[in-house]
C-alpha cells in the first residue's frame, strides 16, 4: 500500500471515530435519562438549535464550492426553496431540485 | 433479533411523498464527486460514507485533507462539527429504550443518527409502540444509510461529467434540504425558538470563533429557548 492510500485510510478511520464518539456517548447518557424529564427537554432544544446553527453556518459561511457564489444569491435560493416547500405539501423533491438549478443559473447570469 | 415487520415499516418511509431520499441522494452524490476530486479511490469513498455517514463531517474531512491538515487536526475539526450528534442521540434514544430489547441494538444503530434519519424518526415515532421503536428506527437508519452509500458511488462515477455549475448546484442541495426539514419540524414554541435562535447565533459566533461557533451558538440558543419555553 502506498503512503498516500494508507494515509487516506487513516483519515477515514479518524473521521469515523470522531463521529461515532458523540453517538456512542449519547447512548451511554440516554440510559439514565427519562423522556419526560427536564434534562431530556433541554437536550432536545439543544439538538435542534445546534443543528440550526450548523445549517445557517453552511449557508452564510460555506466552505468548498459554495463559497464561490454570492451570499445574497444563496440566501435568496434558500428562502425561495422554503416557500416552495411550504406551498407544495412539504414535498422535499421540488425545493431541492429547484434550488440546485436556481443557484447554478443565478450564479452564472447575475 | 430485529422484528422485520417494524424494520420494513421504517425502511419503506424513504419512499414516501415527503421522503428525503432524493435530497439525501443528491447531497451524497456531491460527496462522492468531491472525494474523487481530492484523490480518494472508489473503495475508499464507499468506506468513508459507510463508516461515517454524517454529511457535514465528511465535508470537513475532505477540506482538511485537501489542505494537508494533521490527523489530530482532522479529528478535532470533525469532532467539533459532529458534536451535535450527542444532543441528537440523547434526545432520541430515551424514546426508543425498552427493557425487552438488547443493548447492542442501541449501540450499533446509533451509527444511523444523522440529520435525515433523526428528523424522520422524530416525526414518526409516536405511531409505533415503544417496544418496537428500535426496530422501526433500524429500518429508517438502514434505508437512509443505503441511499447515502449508493449515492456516493454514483457521485464518484459521475464526477467526470459534472461541471463547475453542477457542483455548485449540488452543493446547495444539502443546506436547502436540511433547512426545509427543520422548517417542517417547527411545531411548538420551544422548538421554534431553538431553531430560529440557533440559525442566528450560529453564524454570529463565527465572528468570535469559527471552529466553536456551532457549539457556542447552538448551546446558548437551545438553553435560552428551553427556559423561555418553560416559563410560558
Amino acid at each position: 500500500m502506498s503512503e498516500i492510500s494508507s494515509n487516506i485510510i487513516l483519515v477515514i478511520l479518524v473521521t469515523s471515530f470522531a463521529t461515532y464518539l458523540s453517538r456512542f456517548l449519547g447512548v451511554v447518557s440516554s440510559e439514565k435519562i427519562k423522556e419526560t424529564s427536564k434534562i431530556f427537554k433541554w437536550f432536545n432544544c439543544i439538538a435542534y438549535s445546534v443543528l440550526a446553527a450548523l445549517i445557517a453556518r453552511m449557508i452564510v459561511f460555506p466552505a468548498g464550492e459554495l463559497s464561490e457564489s454570492d451570499i445574497f444569491i444563496r440566501l435568496f435560493v434558500v428562502v425561495a426553496s422554503v416557500v416552495i416547500f411550504l406551498f407544495n405539501k412539504r414535498n422535499l423533491v421540488y425545493p431541492t431540485v429547484l434550488s440546485a438549478i436556481l443557484l447554478a443559473l443565478l450564479n452564472n447570469y447575475l | 433479533m430485529v422484528n422485520s415487520k417494524y424494520f420494513f415499516k421504517g425502511f419503506k418511509l424513504i419512499k414516501s411523498l415527503d421522503s428525503p431520499a432524493l435530497a439525501l441522494g443528491a447531497s451524497f452524490i456531491a460527496i462522492g464527486a468531491l472525494l474523487k476530486n481530492i484523490g480518494f479511490n472508489l473503495e475508499q469513498s464507499i468506506f468513508s460514507t459507510f463508516l461515517t455517514y454524517a454529511l457535514p463531517g465528511s465535508l470537513v474531512m475532505a477540506e482538511s485533507f485537501l489542505v494537508g491538515a494533521s490527523l489530530i487536526n482532522i479529528f478535532l475539526a470533525v469532532w467539533l462539527v459532529n458534536t451535535r450528534l450527542y444532543p441528537m442521540t440523547v434526545s432520541l434514544m430515551p424514546l426508543l429504550l425498552h427493557k425487552s430489547q438488547p443493548r447492542w441494538k442501541y449501540y450499533l444503530s446509533c451509527h444511523f443518527i444523522a440529520v435525515s434519519a433523526w428528523l424522520i424518526m422524530k416525526g414518526n415515532y409516536q405511531s409505533i409502540g415503544k417496544k418496537h421503536r428500535i426496530d422501526f428506527w433500524i429500518g429508517i437508519g438502514t434505508g437512509t444509510w443505503l441511499i447515502a452509500i449508493v449515492s456516493t458511488i454514483i457521485g464518484f462515477l459521475a464526477s467526470d461529467y459534472l461541471n463547475k455549475d453542477m457542483m455548485i448546484g449540488l452543493a446547495i442541495v444539502n443546506p436547502v434540504y436540511f433547512t426545509c426539514m427543520m422548517v417542517g419540524e417547527m411545531k411548538n414554541l420551544q422548538i421554534n425558538l431553538s431553531i430560529i435562535l440557533g440559525a442566528i447565533l450560529g453564524p454570529a459566533f463565527f465572528f468570535i470563533s469559527p471552529e466553536w461557533s456551532i457549539l457556542y451558538g447552538g448551546v446558548l440558543a437551545g438553553t435560552v429557548a428551553y427556559f423561555i419555553g418553560e416559563l410560558k
